[in-house]
């Protein structure tokens, strides 16, 4: 543990950073950004969407006690969790396809950890002011009026992050029916202690560690560079442009001086504060901040824009030979994406097949191997099958079931007469069922038989088939 | 130098100082993509002196997040000590104050299984055991709970699946063929008092004498009813001894397995006129049960499981594709 003086300290402690405002076309759409996707966030629980009676009437809903997934029309059962698995290959291929395209965009505008942070950002910028007075509050020695402002800050936050963990919990249950057991303290104890866990997680991930995360904690930053190459839009500085960089002297233009004046701007909006004249680094998440920071500048000095902007690494050579800028579109438009995009919407497609496919009836027939067969008391050979049957209707239904067999056999249900079956709503029958070949029929003599059993709904018409095999003596 | 203070990314040292502002900027810019490289590398940290194959170790501090997460462990390891078993000693380990044990756990799962079980075994005690499979609900629980049962005490003998062990002597539970009924009643009573057992004085008992070993029968009217019995199940036969085989199965064995060989459930006597063979229908077989006799046994339930339990096997073995 003991360090002598002359080591260094390997690990610098945290300098906070306190983005200066901007604003500019980028901020504008992270605003726009931040809005909707809490919006969705905030809002989606809240959807009403009627299924008729005894069913849930929550456009989204992850039922986990009944195993149910329900989105708006759709309801997704268990068995049908290829659905989800196909959602998350469509995740993976987009994320492959925005990264090629147009790099750290998700970390940039969409990642939750950038989103809450600019909530707590801006409330940061309401309470306190700046970022030259919340520099001058951070240095001010604790008093009155400093844990006055950090008080009311904190608990501000601390009531956004509790907004945002009870969000989240209404995704599980009957939303209105939550929100009153919380509130009259009669809820189940998970509620509570997820509710907990978020309320702590954003809190700290939003107000104090937030640049951290990315940069320590986040597998992210370091995957993508895999999915990168020269054309992906990235944000950097023209430094060919820029440099050599000096102060703006009134009146005075140095010819020799390049178009950065060193005033600071990118450096001061950066949430992640660093500096993006030193080169695309790990750190950056390429929000856009810093080029709107710049473009306000060179209007101010009468520069052209863009000095900072989206660039690939490709546009460095090009533009420093003096050609004109490459299209942004030529970047984003290439087989990489192309095939991206190919992909990811075949997947989206097929889901979508599927789903208009899929049917609400479910049938399957398993043989009962032990014993193989049965030989009755007149010879007759009788094999034995468990069928069962999925309704996935909300009411109950009636199907009649059939065997079609190529040879002489009867159909025969355990403990029921007749072939009518009544399965409850939402419930899987199992039933038992035999099939009976006659003493020396075809069927009772030789190894196997292939037959096929139907389950037919008189009233819809509806039929569900399922092949399967008879055993006979010779086995 | 003034470059390197102003671009210093990152907190209020990042602003231009006021000295900065005043002072003419000089004329030193960095070369472009030259400023990457503008921080000093820092100094060589000690180290430990150890060196294997020329490879050195250095003395660097552990980072200190590490170092308190590993406090912390040794607290929280402290805490649990103090809370839940730990050390091992001779018989069993600490107790710990919060007086918790895995075993404890399993015995309080079962307790509150068991205590949810007890409102079904009770309505399987107190129905009917003709009526034990007009309940829907009912029966859906006397099979799961009669299945676990008949895994545990029947599968031995009469297989996982009820099939028995054909010819074997161990019947199956599956076909339609009885020895001693297959109502539910019936299953229900061989069940509880089990068949030719010396211990349930209620057990089903019947005993066919051993024709030839005992000299009951000649040899000559054994092969006679033998072929008759044959030909009573349809197996190819010696017509003329069969014949004369009648007369002697009228007078010895028709009163157990009646005129026609059907059999008679009230006292077990199997029927003879079918296909299916406790012990085999083979010519052999048949010789050699008339001769010997076979005497199959089974063990009273009664005793040894729950009247609940032994309603439950039986509603299981009921719906196995047998039940009459």
């Amino acid at each position: 543990m003991s360090t002598t003086p002359e080591t260094p300290q390997l690990y610098a402690a945290r300098e906070p950073v306190f983005p200066r405002r901007v604003s500019g076309r980028f901020r504008n759409l992270k605003w726009w950004l931040v809005a909707v996707m809490l919006g969705i966030y905030y809002i989606t629980p809240w959807i009403r969407w009627d299924r008729g009676p005894n069913m849930p009437d929550q456009a989204v809903l992850v039922d986990l006690a009944n195993r149910r997934f329900f989105f708006f029309f759709v309801e997704i059962w268990p068995h049908e969790f290829y659905f989800v698995a196909g959602l998350l290959i469509m995740a993976g291929l987009g994320l492959f396809l925005f990264t090629s395209a147009l790099g750290r965009v998700w970390c940039g505008y969409a990642c939750p950890q950038t989103v809450w942070t600019d909530l707590f950002i801006q409330t940061e910028r309401w309470i306190e002011g700046d970022r030259n007075a919340r520099v001058r509050n951070w240095q001010a020695p604790w008093g009155f009026r400093k844990g006055r402002i950090y008080l009311t800050k904190w608990t501000v936050w601390l009531l956004i992050a509790l907004a945002t963990g009870g969000a989240w919990v209404f995704y599980f249950t009957d939303a209105p029916t939550l929100l009153r057991d919380l509130i009259a303290f009669q809820a189940h104890p998970v509620a509570y202690t997820t509710i907990g866990i978020l309320t702590a997680t954003t809190f700290l991930f939003g107000g104090f560690f937030r640049e951290q995360v990315c940069i320590y904690a986040c597998p992210w930053p370091r995957i993508q560079a895999a999915m990168m190459d020269e054309d992906t839009l990235t944000i950097a500085y023209r430094d060919w442009r820029g440099e050599p960089r000096g102060k703006l002297k009134k009146g005075r233009l140095d010819p020799e001086q390049g178009d950065c004046i060193d005033c600071m701007a990118c450096v001061n909006v950066c949430p992640m504060g660093i500096d993006i004249r030193d080169g695309q680094q790990l750190a950056c998440i390429t929000c856009g901040l810093c080029i709107d920071a710049c473009d306000e500048v060179m209007d101010r000095i009468g520069k052209p824009r863009g000095l900072i902007g989206y660039l690939a690494l490709s546009d460095e050579l090009h533009e420093k030979q003096g050609k004109p800028p490459i299209s942004v579109w030529r970047h984003v438009f290439r087989p990489r994406t192309v095939l991206y995009s190919v992909l990811w919407g075949g997947v989206g497609i097929g889901l979508i097949v599927l789903l208009l496919m899929r049917t609400d009836l479910d049938m399957s027939v398993a043989q009962v191997r032990n014993p193989l067969y049965v030989t009755l008391s007149d010879g007759s050979v009788r094999n034995a099958y468990e069928v069962r049957i999925r309704n996935m209707h909300h009411e109950p239904r009636e199907f009649t079931l059939a065997l079609e067999a190529p040879v002489p056999m009867a159909l025969d249900l355990e403990g029921i007469d007749g072939f009518t079956v009544t399965i409850a709503p939402d419930e899987m029958l199992n039933q038992r069922l035999y099939l009976v070949a006659p003493a020396d029929s075809p069927a009772a003599t030789t190894q196997r038989t292939d037959v096929t059993l139907r389950a037919t709904e008189p009233e819809s018409g509806q039929v569900v088939a399922v092949e399967t095999l008879f055993n006979g003596r010779e086995n | 130098m003034v470059d390197e203070t102003d671009n210093t990314p990152k907190g209020a040292a990042g602003e231009p100082s006021p000295e900065n502002k005043v002072k003419p900027p000089e004329r030193q810019y960095p070369e472009p993509r030259k400023v990457l490289q503008r921080k000093a590398a820092p100094p060589e940290p000690a180290k430990t002196g150890h060196v294997w194959d020329g490879i050195e170790e250095y003395d660097n501090p552990m980072p200190r997040w590490w170092l308190w997460t590993f406090y912390i462990c040794i607290i929280w390891a402290v805490i649990y000590m103090i809370l839940y078993p730990a050390w091992p000693l001779v018989s069993q380990a600490t107790p710990g104050i919060l007086g918790h044990s895995t075993r404890g756990d399993v015995a309080r799962e079962i307790e509150s299984f068991e205590a949810r079980n007890e409102v079904w075994f009770q309505r399987l005690v107190e129905t009917e055991v003709a009526a034990l499979r007009d309940d829907v609900e009912l029966e859906r629980f006397a099979v799961r709970a009669g299945g676990a049962v008949f895994a545990a005490q029947c599968s031995q003998c009469h297989g996982s699946g009820g099939g028995g062990v054909q010819a074997g002597g161990f019947p199956s539970l599956v076909d339609d063929d009885w020895l001693w009924g297959g109502t539910l009643e019936d299953i229900h009573l061989t069940i509880a008092h089990g068949i030719r057992n010396e211990t349930d004085p209620m057990a089903r008992w019947s005993e066919m004498p051993a024709f030839g070993r005992d000299g009951i029968l000649e040899d000559e009217e054994i092969d006679q009813v033998v072929e008759y019995v044959l030909a009573m199940s349809g197996q190819d036969h010696d017509a003329a001894l069969a014949e004369a085989g009648a007369e002697v199965f009228e007078w010895n064995c028709a009163a157990c397995h009646m005129e026609d060989g059907s059999g008679n459930m009230d006292l077990g006597a199997p029927a003879l006129n079918n296909q299916v063979w406790l012990y085999g229908g083979d010519r052999e077989t048949i010789r050699h049960t008339v001769v010997y006799s076979r005497f199959g046994v089974m063990p009273a339930f009664a005793g040894r499981l729950r009247e609940a339990e032994i309603r439950a096997v039986a509603v299981y073995v009921h719906q196995l594709g047998g039940g009459q």
